[in-house]
């Protein structure tokens, strides 16, 4: 993953693995209530492989916002293995099997990229899927590893979006970059990236304004941004992380899309997956996007915030 | 909105209106695409399914009318069933006729609820009511200073909440600080939660007691997923809601939720959030929606923003300038303004039937362009306005400057205008004839 530069630091600063578990576990206790039930009423051990098993299990995947494509392509395969099943114990295990399937795999991590400085991370996403908290977290992180962090107060449209996100660099202790309200967010970046420059950042976090996928004038704004930053410093920004909303239905897959035309995104951050009874929309659209998910968020804390692992997740909702 | 779903429901009735009769091998086809379409925009997966059965019972039971051939007679079953499941008239806010009104926006995080607060203040002092906008978001950062800067920007008043206060105390003391300032509508924003927070629920169920708030309207995200009737029903359940808010209801999302969320908690839907100007919130037609999904145009909502932006005397005197072909550079301007008054132009076309299909996707027509052009306008001399044949090169030159644009941009505009006086002189000779073609209707 992009992101392996920071891996060391990060291990050494993890809480053990039973603590994140048990956190993600908690966090998607509902998406468990909800799934895993099923799931378990679902493959009862002594349960006929009928064509009942495979509507119910039809509907739990539509009801988890998986999409029809996926889910009737999934359903083609599960069905096809299935023929030399017998118990539907066993077709739980296939179901387990293509779901972790549908998140791209981690790439053999070759050796770990040159750390550039500052590495620059432009967050976008429409509005309210949790932008400002997720850089607001992200950024305590990686002053947590020791990493000098500035934010730019990049979304000048919203009321006090700037003051939001000003009490977040200072819980995190970042410094920030900032204009007036209603200023041109492109020049707020600019001088954030001449500014961390400067000052020997180690990590520079963009906050932008939330907008909807289908406005093309905000879209070509966003655009100008990320043209303006890579005008002061050539590769950045080096991450394009759009946050979705786990609650999202099939619009996910539309804005992913067009989030990436525009701005060439390069990871996803879910948030709010421990409101949903759903999270299928995640595997939909890194699948359908071939993206990876570099976080997701499962409840307010700041450790809630966490770092996304297909098998760990997909095991956290079976077990 | 809904171009999506309305899309894929076109396809299939198009499928239909091609079979001479109406059969249950067909119906099934038939409704099998509609239940795809259905789910694909997010509708819920029990609602489809029981709208599925119902259509089905109806378009094979009694209900054969002559009039109609079997696909239209689809249509007519499919548009009843969803303007039945979204209800079908408008639902206004209901204050009982009390002094003091309040509504309490509820929700879940980032589902537009501050937003939500701002529109609905103007929109009811449109109404003729005193709104007094109330922080109650102690918990996000900046919550509360979003909500007074958009008091300032829209010059109404907020209740000066600060973050170390308790969101009870906060309502009670707003409510006498309104009735000070002369207000009688509390509009109470409250933090956002997850429906499943036992915590953060049970402080609305305190809120909603001390506060006794004549509406409670949840604030919902248009793009939200299945789990839209869960997110409604617990909300509901809690706190007795009122009635429903759909935000970014201007993206390409396919509203399910629109359609789920009044099926399942028979809650009415009241305002739809429609863009980021404050403007931007309707009252929602439930009917209307119907003939939209199903691509039969909002004809009604257009003729009202019509009227709301356009003033009869103007219409009149323009009509007279069009038959005598005495339209000049500042009648172009000044039509141009009331069109930009009446939203965005892919808006407007989008209510026109027969307008909402493919032909609108790729049309992008800049509002910022109409700017220009007004600029533009604005940098001519009176003559200049009335004779834009006198306009010459050295002219030109002075207007881009004037107007901050570019010759070309001049040239681009005087182009665009002689068009429509053909057009308008095409039109005065054919009559109506001519126009037909043009226009859809």
């Amino acid at each position: 993953m992009a992101f392996s530069i920071f891996k060391k630091k990060d291990q050494e600063n993890k809480p053990s693995e039973t603590g994140i578990f048990s956190r993600l576990k908690t966090g998607l206790s509902k998406t468990r209530d909800v799934l895993n039930t099923d799931i378990n009423a679902l493959f009862k051990s002594n349960r006929k492989i009928d064509d009942s098993l495979f509507e119910e299990l039809e509907e739990l995947l539509i009801t988890s916002d998986m999409g029809m494509d996926i889910t009737m392509d999934m359903m083609d395969r599960i069905r096809k293995r299935s023929g030399r099943l017998s118990t539907a114990d066993q077709v739980k295990s296939v179901l387990k099997e293509e779901l972790i399937a549908l998140f791209p795999q981690k790439p053999e991590s070759a050796a770990p990229p040159v750390l550039t400085r500052p590495h620059v991370i432009m967050v976008v996403g429409v509005n309210g899927t949790g932008k400002t908290t997720t850089l607001g977290k992200l950024a305590t992180q990686f002053t947590r590893q020791g990493k000098k962090v500035l934010i730019a107060a990049a979304d000048t449209f919203r009321a006090a979006a700037i003051e939001q996100v000003e009490i977040w660099a200072d819980r995190a202790g970042a410094s920030i970059v900032k204009h007036k309200q209603g200023a041109d967010p492109a020049a707020v970046a600019y001088d954030a990236v001449e500014a961390a420059m400067a000052r020997g950042i180690d990590i520079l976090l963009i906050d932008t304004a939330g907008r909807l996928h289908t406005q093309k004038n905000l879209m070509e704004e966003l655009k100008k941004i990320k043209r303006t930053v890579a005008k002061k410093m050539p590769q950045a920004p080096h991450e394009v992380l759009m946050v979705l909303d786990a609650t999202t239905g099939q619009n996910a897959i539309s804005q992913a899309k067009m989030f990436h035309e525009a701005v060439g995104v390069t990871q996803l951050a879910v948030t709010k997956l421990d409101g949903t009874a759903k999270g299928g929309i995640v595997a939909a659209v890194s699948s359908t996007m071939d993206l990876p998910i570099r976080c997701i968020g499962v409840g307010e804390g700041l450790d809630d915030l966490q770092a996304f692992e297909a098998d760990r997740f997909i095991n956290a909702l079976f077990d | 909105m809904f171009e999506n779903l309305s899309d894929r429901l076109d396809a299939v009735f198009k499928k239909l209106k091609g079979h001479g009769t109406l059969n249950e091998k067909n119906i099934e086809d038939g409704l099998k695409q509609v239940r795809m379409a259905l789910l694909e925009a997010d509708v819920n997966y029990k609602v489809a399914k029981t709208v599925i059965s119902d259509i089905k019972a109806r378009a094979l039971g009694q209900e054969v009318m002559q009039s109609l051939t079997p696909g239209q007679q689809v249509i007519k079953i499919v548009y009843d069933e969803f303007t039945r499941m979204m209800g079908s008239e408008h639902q206004d806010l209901d204050f009982g006729g009390g002094a003091m009104g309040g509504v309490m926006l509820v929700g879940l995080q980032g589902s537009g609820k501050t937003t939500t607060a701002g529109k609905l203040g103007l929109y009811l002092r449109k109404q003729g009511r005193k709104p007094f906008l109330v922080p109650v978001d102690v918990y996000r950062p900046a919550a509360i200073d979003q909500l007074k800067k958009i008091g300032t920007q829209l010059d109404l008043p907020v209740f000066d909440t600060s973050p170390d206060m308790k969101p009870l105390k906060i309502c009670q003391d707003a409510q006498l600080a309104a009735r000070e300032q002369g207000c009688d509508t509390l509009l109470y924003d409250t933090a956002g939660r997850l429906h499943m927070d036992d915590t953060l629920m049970a402080e609305l169920e305190t809120l909603k007691k001390g506060v006794n708030p004549s509406e409670i309207l949840l604030v919902a995200d248009a793009m939200t997923g299945q789990d839209a009737v869960n997110i409604a029903g617990s909300f509901d359940k809690r706190l007795d809601l009122t009635g429903f808010v759909l935000t970014k209801m201007d993206g390409d999302a396919r509203g399910g939720a629109a359609l789920s969320i009044k099926a399942v908690t028979g809650k009415p839907l009241k305002f739809i959030g429609v863009g980021e100007k404050s403007t931007a919130l309707e009252a929602f037609h439930p009917d209307r929606m119907a003939s939209k999904i199903l691509g039969m145009g909002d004809t009604i909502s257009f003729i009202e923003r019509a009227q709301e932006a356009v003033d009869e005397k103007e219409a009149k005197s323009l009509e007279k300038k069009l038959r005598q072909n005495a339209f000049t550079l500042e009648d172009f301007k000044n039509q141009m303004k009331s069109v930009r008054k009446m939203g965005s132009v892919k808006d407007l076309l989008g209510m026109l039937p027969g307008m909402n299909k493919k032909q609108l996707k790729g049309l992008d027509i800049n509002d910022k362009e109409f700017g220009k052009i007004e600029a533009i306008i604005n940098s001519m001399t009176m003559e200049e306005r009335e004779k834009y044949a006198i306009i010459k090169a050295s002219r030109k030159k002075r207007i881009a400057l004037g107007s901050g644009t570019s010759v070309q941009d001049v040239n681009k505009l005087l182009k665009s205008y002689t068009q429509s006086m053909k057009m308008i002189k095409k039109f005065n000779k054919g009559g109506m004839r001519s126009l037909k073609g043009m226009l859809p209707f």
